[in-house]
């Protein structure tokens, strides 16, 4: 029973690789409910949301965080990557039938690979249509700031990009509906009494992603007067 | 025991058929009349196997032995489920009377990497023997046997381990999961050593060497679908990949 071999490596065990998807994923829900909460200040209006995001971009450890969040974002990817190669390598001949119970996967858990590639490729949509959008400029108590809001709504007023964006909401609330409690499971943080409530936060998480993120992006829609 | 026609079944069976492990295999549809309801799956092949013979032709070949539901022998995936439709049941509990006349089934082998085709429906499972041997023991010194009141297991964690302990080994988790990931198996080995006193010392290095061995065979990982645990014949539950998770994890920190 000699593990000596194998500690060096553990990052490239398949718990070791389960284990890194769990903690990426939970920062990653972290960030997304502070992505919407800070994003819920569009809905006070156009001065409270172009001050949170000056204050947010003005800030010269945003480098650091955006850095430490991209890397947090490749690891979830990769090793999402890795994980799928490895996983059709273990059964090279298919089933000519195979049918789920209805006792175990979900929509969402056998979903993840589709649902993460469709958030992924929003992301890219996302940084490049808002964060490297049209540039305005406006004056908030007397501080020059990039008038993000302008942006946003503008961005909106295109049926299109609405609903991309409830596509790729809807998605981004399966993929974290079973990765949440996922998560939990792959860290063996797991207890008979507390499972089934972290189970049920976490179709709680999903709903609240799909529907937040999709919601202000009606406002937004509903806002510009369209 | 039924007997008079009306009682009996009629199927329409589409079998996999692979003359050893190099031949590529192929579906092969087969009619079977006579079938009583009260004939379990096995008994059903077993009746199709006579028909063969009886055509001269070549037997399916299937893994079986106790035909009690404990021994692990039996496989089948059947209608795309391991061990057919019915929850917590083998293949050789499973009886006919679950299917219809006129019904279409298909059978074929648990189809992992880590588990190559022998002939038909009869897979090589060495694979779960081999992590067994990584270890899935407690090791114990020689001498006299300690006193059987000596060590004291509470109840909760004697019916955990117990419950790990019902594992038969067949192989179902792999071939439910849709990424062949033997994770249920090992784990609820690893599980019934480390809920008693006298694996729970060697846990951590166990669930280490165990793991090392299992993603080397080929298996896949795990996505916590807990699809595993709904075909599993005897109900293992998918608390105890969490547990190989931690023990997992205990040898990771333990090590350095």
């Amino acid at each position: 029973m000699s593990s000596s071999s194998c500690k060096k490596c553990a990052t490239s065990t398949s718990i070791g690789k389960k284990q890194i998807m769990g903690v990426t994923g939970l920062l990653l829900c972290g960030f997304l409910i502070s992505h919407l909460l800070g994003n819920l200040t569009l809905l006070v209006g156009p001065d409270a949301f172009n001050k949170y995001s000056h204050t947010l971009t003005s800030n010269p450890l945003i480098y650091g965080a955006e850095f430490i969040l991209a890397a947090i974002f490749l690891s979830h990817i990769v090793m999402a990557i890795r994980l799928i190669i490895e996983n059709r390598a273990a059964r090279p001949v298919k089933y000519h039938m195979y049918k789920k119970s209805g006792r175990g996967g979900t929509l969402a858990s056998s979903t993840m690979p589709f649902t993460g590639l469709i958030a992924l490729v929003f992301l890219v949509f996302h940084i490049c249509g808002l964060k490297f959008g049209t540039v305005y400029s406006t004056n908030v108590g007397g501080v020059e700031m990039r008038d993000l809001y302008r942006t946003t709504i503008e961005y909106f007023q295109d049926p299109l990009h609405v609903l991309g964006y409830i596509v790729a909401m809807v998605a981004l609330g399966f993929h974290t509906s079973h990765g949440f409690w996922s998560a939990f499971q792959s860290l063996g943080l797991n207890h008979p009494k507390y499972m089934p409530k972290i189970q049920c936060l976490s179709k709680l998480f999903g709903l609240v992603v799909a529907i937040g993120f999709s919601g202000l992006a009606i406002f937004c829609f509903i806002k510009g007067g369209h | 025991m039924g007997g008079n026609s009306t009682d009996t079944m009629s199927l329409n069976l589409k079998v996999w058929r692979q003359k050893n492990a190099k031949d590529k295999g192929q579906m092969v549809d087969y009619k079977l009349d006579g079938v009583s309801p009260d004939m379990s799956f096995l008994e059903m092949m077993d009746t199709l196997n006579t028909k063969l013979v009886k055509e001269k032709g070549d037997t399916i070949a299937f893994d079986h032995d106790c035909r009690e539901g404990i021994c692990g022998m039996c496989s089948m995936m059947i209608n795309g489920q391991a061990h057919g439709p019915e929850a917590e049941t083998t293949t050789c509990q499973l009886h006919m009377r679950k299917f219809k006349s006129g019904d279409t089934i298909v059978v074929e082998p648990w189809r992992a990497k880590a588990f190559p085709v022998i002939k038909d429906l009869m897979v090589d499972r060495t694979a779960l023997d081999d992590i067994m041997v990584a270890g899935g023991y407690v090791n114990v010194n020689t001498g006299n046997p300690q006193d059987a009141n000596s060590i004291l297991i509470g109840q909760e964690n004697a019916e955990l381990a117990m419950d790990a302990a019902a594992c038969i080994g067949c192989g179902a988790c792999v071939a439910s999961c849709k990424n062949a990931s033997a994770m249920l198996f090992v784990s609820a080995k690893i599980s019934q050593l480390a809920l008693l006193p006298q694996g729970e010392i060697e846990s951590a290095a166990r669930a280490q060497a165990m793991v090392a061995k299992m993603d080397e065979l080929g298996f896949g990982n795990c996505t916590n679908e807990a699809e595993c645990e709904a075909q599993c014949p005897k109900g293992i539950k998918i608390e105890n990949i969490a547990r190989m998770n931690r023990e997992w994890f205990k040898g990771v920190i333990g090590n350095r």
